[in-house]
């Protein structure tokens, strides 16, 4: 939230967000079938991403829980994707991990710093460790089949979510809420002395976020067709969502959605090109990025921007 | 009916007593001074009172309510504000946004926005910032950043403001602007509770003093009494 005048000249972005939304709609009806699935991966990423911003960039409390939320979400479209409809499922695993965080946030957001980070942590592996138990124990499997569902259909799903996640955000930046979260990230014991229910907010906006991670899990299921435990709580797509999160930068909500389309982009080109080393070129950039771009990519834009513009106070 | 009261309120850190049993008040348009050597609990005292701590045995009235152990959040909203010892600002928002969340959030009433801000602009002019109120908070002198935390307590529109060593750290000048503001919020009918370190400005601006010594009060009077009082200064200088 700014409490500045609206520029005229500063239009051209959200004209650009109309345009390339409007693109991103109608992608199944021009684009190939591949475009299509790798469209779907990186919009997976960019809803990891700028879910987790929306809880983390302004408050500072780093969640490692993406990857809960998100396995929470293939679940449910493994146990009840066959008897319900694909749009209810995926509000269904939307719904669900929003109730688990509401839960786990109202019991651990006193947690601080290191402490919130491990325990998030600890989250997606306890949850996996006890699927695993449960499974073996009550189903006699450890993996279960997915209900496939038309890539078209996957893709405008993901998308859909995707677009209410941009309003979700662009919506809470606006509001008083916007402001408020970011005084807990400034100085939290501060902000509960100004009249802010911090406790009440830190866990709402947590449990916020975690619905687009579980949708975007139900949704990304389908495409899979099997998993098991170590597939869905796998704590790669907690670490994923963060780095690319500062990889963009956290100081606009373009930042995690930029960073989460070139990496998601990036992997896929690597892992084509130089199957052997796309690993190690991955590393390269993400230490040239934290070493180098300590605001992401988005304040490497807006420094050049600055520059050509030439005043130093743009952004205040 | 005091405004604040606090009965036999007691916090143990561990097995050490940082407040034990203190009884006080505070009446309505008074200035009233908390004074005590380092680690006396005047701090810890205050977090009590503004919920950011929870006493272990006593209560604390507020207008006759019962507001022991409340969260914070409510504590504001029911009319005490604070400012804090080191200051605790939002260093990455203006000055103008430190004040008006204090305003959006600190009130039961609920403000629009634009109310927000023009309150927010009404307490930077009175506590002399509004010529840097676009300014990070990060960016001022500490003398500003302190007087921005009264004017983000003030916002919230309280009837009782504590304030925690406004004066530490500042220079002679600047501590008699202080003293002056201190003067001016009383005149706006707002109580006002003081933990000072100075005593040129305790003397100067209270009514009336309360000591505290490891966690309890040794003393209680008007200045004068205060500065006459044998306890008092056997405390500060030995015997």
């Amino acid at each position: 939230m700014r409490l500045g005048k609206i520029n005229p000249k500063k239009l051209w972005v959200p004209g650009a967000t109309f345009v390339v939304l409007a693109l991103l709609a109608t992608l199944p009806l021009y684009a190939s079938t591949y475009s299509v699935i790798l469209l779907t991966s990186i919009l997976m990423f960019v809803i990891l991403a700028l879910s987790w911003a929306l809880f983390s960039a302004p408050t500072g409390y780093i969640s490692l829980a993406p990857a809960a939320f998100f396995g929470v979400g293939i679940y449910t479209s493994a146990i009840l994707g066959k008897q319900l409809p694909f749009p209810l499922v995926v509000s269904l695993g939307g719904l669900i991990s929003f109730c688990l965080a509401l839960l786990v946030g109202a019991l651990t957001l006193r947690l601080r710093g290191i402490y919130f980070a491990m325990f998030t942590f600890g989250l997606v592996e306890l949850i996996k460790h006890f699927w695993l138990w449960y499974e073996i124990q009550f189903t006699g499997t450890r993996g279960r089949f997915v209900v496939v569902v038309p890539h078209n259909t996957i893709y405008l799903a993901m998308f859909a979510v995707f677009v209410l996640l941009l309003l979700t955000t662009y919506l809470v930046r606006r509001s008083r809420l916007g402001l408020a979260l970011r005084s807990i990230g400034e100085c939290e014991e501060a902000a509960a002395h100004i009249g802010v229910n911090v406790n009440a907010l830190k866990t709402v906006m947590f449990a916020v976020s975690a619905i687009f991670m579980g949708a975007a899990g139900s949704i990304i299921a389908t495409r899979w067709t099997y998993v098991d435990p170590y597939i869905a709580f796998n704590p790669l797509y907690s670490f994923m969502a963060v780095l690319m999160a500062l990889f963009g930068g956290l100081g606009h909500p373009y930042g995690p959605i930029l960073g989460a389309a070139i990496f998601a982009y990036l992997e896929e080109l690597l892992i084509t090109r130089f199957p052997y080393y796309y690993m190690l070129i991955f590393g390269v950039v993400l230490i040239i990025t934290v070493l180098y771009l300590p605001e992401g990519l988005i304040g490497l834009i807006g420094k050049i921007w600055r520059r050509v513009r030439g005043g130093h106070y743009a952004a205040a | 009916m005091p405004l604040l009261e606090g009965k036999g309120v007691t916090r143990y850190f561990g097995g050490l007593a940082a407040v034990h049993k203190v009884d006080f008040y505070v009446e309505r348009g008074e200035i009233v001074g908390l004074i005590g050597p380092n680690g006396a609990g005047k701090t810890t005292l205050f977090n009590l009172i503004s919920g950011a701590l929870v006493p272990q045995s006593g209560q604390i009235h507020f207008k006759g309510e019962n507001i022991t152990g409340l969260k914070p959040h409510v504590i504001c909203k029911k009319g005490i504000a604070r400012t804090f010892q080191l200051v605790r600002i939002f260093p990455n928002m203006s000055a103008l946004e430190n004040v008006a969340l204090a305003a959006l959030f600190g009130r039961p009433d609920g403000l629009s926005m634009k109310q927000a801000l023009e309150e927010a602009e009404k307490w930077l002019e009175f506590v002399g910032l509004s010529a840097v109120k676009g300014v990070p908070a990060r960016n001022l002198t500490l003398a500003n950043q302190k007087r921005l935390e009264v004017a983000r307590a003030l916002a919230t529109d309280p009837e009782l403001l504590l304030l925690d060593e406004l004066m530490a750290g500042l220079n002679p000048t600047e501590v008699a602007q202080a003293m002056d503001l201190v003067n001016q919020i009383r005149e706006r009918g707002i109580t006002v509770f003081v933990v000072e370190h100075v005593m040129k400005a305790i003397m100067g601006i209270c009514d009336r003093i309360i000591v505290l010594h490891h966690g309890e009060k040794i003393a209680e009077g008007t200045p004068q009494e205060i500065a006459n009082s044998r306890t008092v200064i056997e405390v500060y200088l030995g015997e």
